[in-house]
């Protein structure tokens, strides 16, 4: 079985002592999809909701396009975990017979409830008004969707939209905390592990879910910047810097907190503490060094934050942000590949390391795991067809 | 209240009773009854086959054996523990289904020399200790000093 | 102007309500589901056992039956990978007694093919051997962790798996600090020791346990004052593993070296 060739190149990389039912490294690049897709999603619902409550204007045209882009990567949010059970069938039983002290079973809850109360609704009351008026302007099937959108109901008097606005903003309230829960969690499953010492820590949570942030704003920023190349738009340069600025904030916030976690680490020294720092020199080295540190956050974090004392010209600006924004997203990605996987690199009895060779091909290959990352942009390419930011009518109820 | 939001609510309800008729289905029988977990599971748990059958059923054929071990310093010492599981012996008692290890190398399982091992064993390096011979052409199995 | 202000008292309105919401269900959740999420157990009174492992490592020899016994038993994968039980080799060697590099832990096959020493005599300050197995936790944590349950701990203390309800999310092998489950490759579930469950209901022993050649496992009724494992327990100093982790093992050693993990 190619299983099992797998495990036995495993044995021989072992170095060290570890337990042998450790050298299958049990939750692979799929678990690392997840809470990086989560994140994405978190992220960019925060950044709509800031752009709502706070009515920070400058932000105004994505705030449509995080909503989206938020969704269309919930959609796909659960679909690496289903696919990485050993039954992805039985998975209805987490909405079943969650076990309440588990902190995987709520994600049944906390994934429908974001996905279904907070976000299709903010997303439904935002737009409805133009399901409405599209339904009567547009033919065929965009015209028999939008009219199943509108539910039946073509009432948009000013009393109606007045109250669908009231709504949306009680929503948007609501789903300020869910985003927060939903990715405070997707923190909490790892950082309630005792029995790892790398991810154990409360920590955690506010950790995942800064970095939610943080990815969730790059994505934006970049989405935004890509979306405009090929509507041949202009950038709103205003709106671009203060997406930068934003970025900057949080990334700032995110690195402290999480060089906070290492320094209490190192300076409490526990028994874990010899094998972690030779993972963090070893086997983390690259990903971890290089990747998320040096390339996920200082250049990014050298470049906005020189944006913030001194504006070059436009061209240079706005190629210097979708650099920070994608070396962002490929940080981001690192840490949580940092978390998943190094967390499963050593072994419990702190001595000594599996490995992990990711393969191509299979259910938990390299392929697979671009397929959903792929995915999720397929589902925003539809819904910015269907539902286009650009063609809503923004005179306000 | 407005048209749309009345729909959107029945819209609601509607999914949330279907996940609640659902439930009622889904949750498998004896779920919960002592636990958080389906109680018909420990009784599955039990009804496992087992292969090392008790200790006792060998001597009730081989008795001469038994006798034989029980004078001696492997008394303590089940017979499966050096022939393996005797389940289908017992059922069709032929040579074939019962294993029988006469190598060096099994004996030196428990008493090659390895600082390691208790010392409430008596150890041979098994590359010095009559290295000529197998291990059993000078002590029966069943009776070492024999 | 004026459509603003009143817009913004609704606003403050929403925010007040919405943050009494928040508060009170903040403060009811701080207390209601604390109960239902920490691992705080019920104790069943009325059981007939209460079964826990003792393993004596002055006992064990190494002979590595039990793993082996065990994998046939219980129709574990026989590639070296997937054990429910195995034996460690414990070497410490001389010099720096405190250093971690100098202790070197074996389990070639999880010592189902026996074990030799790698290190020349005159270099050991200590050896021995460490049978593991699922420590049966009173407060495990793959149960705790479990989302759909299907592991649980039954009325007699044993720890098991529902194999036809497990998910096979991998939750409780990342939880298990003694690394003692696995997924099984061909059933997809969790898997683990099961304290041979079909052996206890039959009244024999754990498999490991009735090959082990020289009584250095032993298992017994944690309830029974006077049966063998809590006078083992009585008249050994026993510590379990990893005790700063508060699982509460049922699983106690004697003799066990502050080395091990
Ligand atoms: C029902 C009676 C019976 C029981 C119970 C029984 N055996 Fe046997 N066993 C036999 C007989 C009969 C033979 C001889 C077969 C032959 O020589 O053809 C035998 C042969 C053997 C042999 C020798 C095989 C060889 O290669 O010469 C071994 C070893 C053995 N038994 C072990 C056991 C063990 C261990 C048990 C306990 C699990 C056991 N037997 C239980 C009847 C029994
Ligand atoms: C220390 C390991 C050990 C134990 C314990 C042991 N045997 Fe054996 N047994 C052997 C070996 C090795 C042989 C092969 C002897 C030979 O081929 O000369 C053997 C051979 C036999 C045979 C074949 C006939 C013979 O005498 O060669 C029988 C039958 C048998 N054993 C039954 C038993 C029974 C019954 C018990 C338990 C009461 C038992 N054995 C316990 C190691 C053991
Ligand atoms: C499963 C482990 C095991 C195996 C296999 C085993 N023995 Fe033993 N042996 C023991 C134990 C336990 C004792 C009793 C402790 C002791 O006194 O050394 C013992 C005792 C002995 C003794 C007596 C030592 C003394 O002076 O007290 C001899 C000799 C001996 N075994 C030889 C053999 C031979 C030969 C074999 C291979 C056929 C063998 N043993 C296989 C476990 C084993
Ligand atoms: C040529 C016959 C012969 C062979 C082959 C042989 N032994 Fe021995 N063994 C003896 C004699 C004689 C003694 C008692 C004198 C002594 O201690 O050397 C003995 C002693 C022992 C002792 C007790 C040692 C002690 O310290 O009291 C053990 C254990 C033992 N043998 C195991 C084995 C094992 C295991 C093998 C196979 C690897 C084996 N023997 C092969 C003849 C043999």
């Amino acid at each position: 079985m190619e299983h099992f060739d797998q495990l036995y190149q495993a044995l021989n990389e072992v170095v060290g002592y570890i337990y042998p039912n450790e050298i299958e490294l049990r939750w692979s690049i799929l678990i690392v999809l997840y809470p990086y897709i989560t994140g994405l999603v978190a992220g960019a619902f925060i950044l709509a909701s800031l752009n709502r409550v706070f009515e920070i204007k400058a932000l105004k045209p994505t705030y449509e396009i995080s909503l989206l882009a938020a969704l269309a990567f919930l959609l796909v949010a659960t679909m690496p975990l289903i696919f990485h059970l050993g039954h992805p069938e039985r998975f209805y039983e987490l909405m079943m017979t969650p076990h309440s002290s588990s902190a995987m079973a709520i994600f049944g809850f906390v994934y429908l409830w974001y996905l279904m109360v907070v976000l299709l609704l903010e997303i439904w009351f935002d737009y409805r008004r133009d399901f409405v008026v599209w339904s009567q302007e547009s033919k065929g099937l965009k015209k028999f969707l939008y009219k199943v959108l509108t539910l039946g109901s073509n009432d948009i008097s000013p009393k109606a939209l007045k109250l669908d606005d009231k709504l949306g903003y009680i929503i948007t309230v609501v789903g300020i905390p869910s985003a927060f829960l939903l990715h405070g969690y997707v923190g909490f499953i790892f950082g309630s592990v005792k029995a790892n010492p790398w991810w154990s820590s409360v920590m955690m949570p506010v950790i995942f879910l800064l970095s939610a942030m943080v990815s969730g704003i790059a994505l934006i920023l970049v989405t935004y910047m890509v979306i405009n190349y090929f509507r041949k738009q202009k950038i709103d340069m205003l709106c671009l810097d203060s997406i930068g600025k934003y970025l900057f904030y949080t990334i700032i916030i995110d690195f402290t907190l999480e060089s906070l976690d290492q320094i209490h680490r190192i300076y409490e020294a526990e028994e874990s503490f010899d094998i972690i720092s030779l993972l963090i020199s070893g086997k983390l080295f690259f990903t971890m060094s290089i990747m998320q540190v040096l390339a996920g956050t200082l250049i990014p974090l050298f470049i906005l934050g020189f944006f913030q004392f001194y504006k070059p010209k436009e061209k240079i600006r706005k190629t210097a942000y979708l650099i920070s924004g994608i070396l962002v997203l490929v940080g981001i990605f690192f840490m949580r590949w940092n978390v998943v996987i190094g967390g499963q690199l050593f072994s419990k009895s702190f001595y000594g390391f599996t490995s992990y060779k990711i393969g191509l091909i299979g259910g938990e290959g390299m392929l697979a795991a671009g397929v959903w990352m792929v995915v999720p942009i397929l589902i925003l390419v539809f819904l910015l067809w269907l539902l286009p930011p650009w063609k809503k009518q923004h005179s306000g109820g | 209240m407005p048209k749309h939001i009345l729909r959107l609510i029945i819209l609601f309800v509607i999914v949330i009773g279907l996940f609640l008729v659902a439930r009622q289905f889904l949750i498998p029988e004896s779920f919960g009854e002592y636990g958080h977990y389906r109680a018909n599971s420990i009784e599955e748990n039990a009804n496992h086959d087992i292969k090392y059958v008790d200790r006792a059923e060998c001597a009730e054929c081989h008795d001469d054996i038994a006798a034989l071990k029980q004078g001696g310093p492997h008394k303590n010492i089940n017979c499966q523990t050096c022939h393996g599981p005797g389940n289908l012996h017992i059922e069709d008692p032929t040579p074939e289904n019962i294993v029988k290890e006469t190598e060096r190398e099994f004996c030196g399982r428990c008493h090659n020399k390895n600082a390691a091992r208790a010392k409430l064993i008596k150890q041979i390096d098994i590359n010095e200790h009559n290295i000529e011979s197998k291990c059993i052409e000078c002590h029966n199995p069943h009776e070492p000093w024999n | 102007m004026e459509l603003n202000k009143k817009n913004k008292k609704t606003r403050r309105d929403f925010l007040k309500l919405s943050s009494a919401i928040a508060g009170s269900v903040a403060f009811y959740s701080m207390f209601k589901p604390i109960e239902s999420v920490a691992n705080r157990k019920t104790d069943v009174t009325e059981r007939e056992h209460w079964y826990g492992f003792g393993f004596d490592i002055e006992k064990c020899i190494g002979c590595g039956l039990c793993a082996k016994a065990c994998k046939i038993e219980n129709d574990v994968p026989r590639e070296p990978f997937f054990f429910r039980t195995w034996v460690e080799q414990y070497t410490i060697k001389n010099g720096h007694i405190i250093k971690d590099e100098n202790v070197i832990v074996e389990s070639p096959n999880g010592g189902i093919d026996g074990f030799t020493q790698s290190v020349p005599d005159k270099e050991i300050f200590k050896s021995f051997f460490v049978p593991k197995t699922c420590n049966h936790c009173y407060k495990a944590p793959c149960v705790q962790v479990c989302p759909v349950g299907a592991t649980f701990e039954t009325p007699d203390g044993v720890v098991l798996v529902d194999d036809s309800y497990c998910v096979g999310c991998g939750y409780c092998i990342q939880a298990c600090p003694y690394g003692a489950r696995y997924l099984h490759p061909e059933k997809k579930t969790a898997d683990k020791c099961t304290f041979c469950y079909h052996r206890l209901k039959k009244g024999l022993a754990p498999a490991c346990v009735d090959v082990c050649p020289t009584g250095a496992r032993m298992y017994g009724d944690l309830d029974d004052k006077e049966g063998p494992l809590v006078q083992f327990i009585k008249n050994h100093t026993c510590r379990v593993l990893k005790p700063h982790l508060n699982t509460k093992p049922k699983l106690f050693y004697n003799a066990l070296n502050e080395e091990v993990r």
